[in-house]
């Protein structure tokens, strides 16, 4: 039974198909009107086997795609952790997500559980970009673990690498004023509103402003890579606090 | 989706290297993790039944028996085995319960049971899933109503008075139960007897007796014998008021006595005497009394107190009002309009019953009941049609509400049968299980007492070094480092609203900060603020942004459920325990305008150029107008 209700059918009554224009036709029971009708379609569409391309639905596709990662000897690697920790982080993983992708409503409101407080939905926005490198909106399980591999066990210059692609929002290479008022906007909405002292309403703005006298050596309102990079690399603080979360796992 | 928070917290921990570059002061140092971090096979023995799960399985949820170091108690050296001498078919769902993050009720599972095990395990039982909430809550509550009536059985039978009991309340005992004593006993039935004898007398009086001589016509034995009816119904009221007088002297309350229903049934009951006796024999209020002999009749109900059957009716009609209510209000319905369609029907008809629409509601109403007397039948075919259609439909509409308050009554039977048999059996086992009960109750309230902290705030600083896990600590040093990297810290809304009254002193002094819980009410101070950021909750959900309607979509996140929170508030209750236990001093304030709410660009957007323009808006502002900052959609 064709569920294409577009086709022009050779009417067994002749009646034109195709609404006329102008005067007003008695609605006739034809086939063609009948399969425009919705309800003949739903009735269609719920009996008719589903296929990947039916359901509009992202979530249904979501939880109807499965994905299986790579190898344990590929993850091996391509990150730096033992058999034992990826075999850890992947029973943790799927236990999380059976389906063995992470959408960004759901890592939004795992990562918002941490800072009760605040709103860590636009941080946690950022942070799914950051993770789902081929921007397909789904993180997958080797996505997890190789951005957490850089982040826990890669080089200091690699763990860099990764934060100026956070801050950089549309991954041009290039952090302008904007991309990093608003990762500051988010970070300090994770605060949320009762600190100490208050958060004031250009907080952010200062904050970025410092960031862009310490970073922006050219003072061409961009702060590239190798700017970056370079001027972490000389504050000690910085370099001294990249070994804290090694432990992590 | 088990969002398992211990799970995804080293994660968050990494992902926290995005701030380092950002940070305005130094980092915290990470806490020490002092056990050894590779996860392995534990095995559980459960009375034989052995189980076997990973170390971080157990270790999500820190604070339930299995997740802490209580667990160490029942380690068997031998066996290398951790032993619980407990029902192993529960354990299942507890284990279930780690595994999944859900705790789901096993239906076939005694509650009391399923309660004690999750007791004894450390697991609150306000974590069920939704899935079984609706039927635990349910079980949960027929189970109370069962004890509570139990108890209330226990006490109002078959107790010995306490010997200093004044005369009243003996004989508000006596009225209450009256087969405690031979007297009370003996009142009973004589009461109860002169009740049936007044309602009989009342028939009788209008039974036709033969005509005294010289008469035709049939008399009723009321006016026949009228002097012996008369002295019938004196007595009757006379042991009616006696025993309504009685009664509310020996009541413990006497405007509750009087407000019950059965003490308005006896003033009903004997009120028409009295107002007989008061007013004259006059013609033009004789139809009045008249009226009022027929509150007579009201003395049946005095039977209730009598009989248990009458009492269970009367209370299954209360709890069914709605019930009913619905059937009256569908009944009312129906009969209007079929009483008017019936009227126009049968319009044109000469010489028609149905004079009038309110006519023709005694019409519909004896052909919905299915009565049919015959004395309105409607002639007309339309009328003949519309009258089948009553008919049919009057079946249903009362069919439907009569099987609810069925069941009900039955249940409502049930319950009274099981307290009879209760009370039967109580008088044997009485001792014996409130012992239990009080023991039960005791060790109860030991483990909950002793295993939950974080409910005793003065113990907290002692305890807070002492009772956290690892878990906390690291969830703790997270935090730590948003702190530092907005050189702000967390405060609790109490704090916060001070320091908002404060503003103007400008002075601080010491303050310890806390997380405090999740509770958002509106601060008092900032009320402008307050209003208009009404919608920004403190486990804000739900950023909104003055922006478009597309913003709102990227940024609105699925609200969390009371599931998701109160899980992660079993693990983190970093909210609840201060975050550090020493004092912080401050001695400068800063005039506060809170953060206006965030505002997202788009994955493929760059930032706009609109976004500097906000800011120079805010800078204008000054500390104590507030007001809001326009924010332009990106």
């Amino acid at each position: 039974m064709q569920s294409d209700g577009q086709r022009v059918d050779a009417l067994p009554d002749g009646a034109p198909s195709g609404p006329q224009e102008g005067k007003w036709q008695k609605p006739r029971i034809s086939r063609k009107s009948l399969m425009k009708c919705c309800l003949v379609k739903w009735i269609i569409s719920n009996t008719a086997p589903q296929g990947p391309a039916d359901s509009s639905d992202g979530e249904l596709e979501l939880s109807m795609v499965r994905h299986q990662p790579e190898g344990l000897e590929e993850l091996q690697a391509q990150t730096q952790f033992t058999r034992k920790e990826l075999q850890s982080l992947y029973r943790g993983f799927k236990n999380e997500c059976p389906s063995g992708l992470v959408d960004e409503e759901t890592f939004k409101t795992i990562y918002s559980q941490f800072f009760p407080q605040g709103d860590a939905t636009t941080y946690a926005h950022f942070l799914f970009n950051a993770f789902d490198v081929d921007r397909n909106g789904s993180i997958r399980f080797e996505d997890f673990v190789i951005g957490l591999s850089v982040l826990l066990r890669g080089s200091v210059t690699e763990k860099l690498r990764w934060a100026f692609n956070l801050y950089d929002i549309n991954k041009d290479g290039y952090i302008t004023k904007e991309e990093m008022l608003a990762i500051m906007k988010s970070i300090y909405d994770m605060m949320g509103r009762y600190t100490s002292p208050s958060v004031k309403e250009d907080a952010p703005f200062e904050h970025v402003e410092k960031f862009f006298q310490k970073m922006d050596r050219n003072r061409d309102g961009v702060v590239t890579i190798e700017e970056f990079i370079e001027t972490c690399q000389k504050d000690e603080s910085i370099m001294s606090s990249m070994q804290l979360f090694e432990n992590v796992i | 989706m088990a969002a398992g928070v211990a799970t995804w917290l080293p994660f968050a921990r990494a992902a926290a290297v995005g701030w380092l570059p950002l940070a305005k002061k130094t980092m915290p140092k990470p806490p020490v993790d002092k056990k050894s971090r590779s996860d392995e096979i534990l095995i559980v023995n459960v009375s034989g039944l052995r189980f076997q799960t990973w170390k971080n399985t157990l270790d999500r949820y820190p604070d339930t028996l299995l997740g802490s170091s209580e667990k160490e108690f029942f380690y068997n050296e031998d066996t290398q085995e951790y032993f619980f001498d407990r029902d192993p078919e529960m354990f299942r769902h507890i284990l279930n319960f780690y595994r999944t993050g859900k705790l789901h009720y096993p239906r076939q599972e005694c509650i009391q049971a399923f309660d004690e095990e999750l007791a004894f395990y450390g697991i609150v039982p306000d974590i069920i899933g939704d899935c079984c909430m609706e039927e635990y809550r349910d079980r949960k509550k027929e189970n109370q109503e069962r004890l509570a009536e139990d108890t209330e059985a226990e006490m109002a039978t078959d107790v010995p008075l306490p010997p200093n009991s004044t005369p009243r309340e003996r004989l508000w005992r006596a009225f209450e139960n009256p087969h405690t004593s031979t007297m009370a006993l003996v009142f009973y039935y004589v009461t109860g007897f002169f009740i049936a004898v007044s309602v009989i007398a009342n028939v009788v009086e209008t039974v036709p007796c033969r005509p005294p001589k010289g008469s035709v016509k049939d008399l009723p034995c009321g006016e026949k014998y009228s002097v012996a009816f008369f002295c019938m119904d004196t007595a009757c009221v006379l042991i009616f008021t006696f025993e309504y007088l009685m009664r509310l002297f020996a009541a413990p309350s006497r405007c509750k006595f009087m407000r019950s229903v059965m003490s308005v049934i006896d003033v009903v009951a004997i009120m028409p005497y009295y107002i007989g006796l008061v007013m004259p024999e006059n013609e033009d209020v004789s139809g009045a009394f008249v009226t009022l002999r027929v509150f007579r009749v009201f003395r049946i109900f005095k039977f209730s107190r009598h009989s248990q059957g009458l009492r269970i009716l009367g209370y299954t009609l209360k709890s069914c009002a709605s019930e009913l209510g619905f059937l009256l209000f569908s009944l009312t319905m129906a009969i209007i309009i079929f009483a008017t369609v019936m009227f126009y029907a049968e319009k044109g008809t000469k010489g028609t019953n149905f004079t009038s629409i309110p006519a023709s509601f005694w019409y519909t109403i004896v052909t919905m009941t299915t009565l049919g007397y015959g004395d309105m039948v409607p002639n007309t075919i339309a009328g003949k049609i519309f009258g089948s259609i009553c008919s049919l439909s009057g079946v249903l509409v009362i069919a439907l509400p009569v099987p609810v308050i069925v069941s009900n009554f039955s249940r409502i039977y049930h319950q009274n049968q099981r307290a009879d048999k209760m009370r039967a059996q109580q008088v044997r086992g009485r001792g014996a299980s409130s012992a239990l009960a009080l023991f039960t109750h005791l060790s109860l309230i030991c483990k909950c007492g002793f295993f939950s902290p974080q409910d005793h705030d003065s113990d907290s600083a002692a305890l807070c070094l002492k009772n956290r896990s690892s878990f906390e600590h690291q969830h703790h040093h997270l935090l730590h480092c948003l702190e530092k990297t907005t050189n702000h810290e967390f405060t609790d809304e109490l704090t916060y609203s001070e320091m908002c009254m404060t503003e103007s002193v400008g002075y601080r002094t010491s303050r310890s900060t806390s997380l405090s819980s999740q509770q958002v009410v509106s601060s008092s101070c900032c009320p402008r603020r307050a209003k208009r950021r009404a919608i920004r909750l403190a486990n804000s959900t739900v950023s909104v942004s003055r922006g478009s309607v597309q913003e709102l979509d990227t940024l609105q996140v699925l609200k969390s459920s009371a599931v998701p929170q109160s899980r992660s508030s079993l693990n983190a209750r970093t909210e609840d325990l201060k975050l550090n236990c020493e004092q912080r001093d401050y001695t400068a304030a800063i005039i506060s305008i809170p953060t206006p709410p965030a505002n997202t660009p788009d994955e493929s957007l760059p930032p706009s150029p609109a976004v500097p323009g906000i800011l120079r808006n805010s800078r204008s502002i000054s500390s104590f107008t507030h007001e809001t900052v326009k924010i332009s959609s990106l």
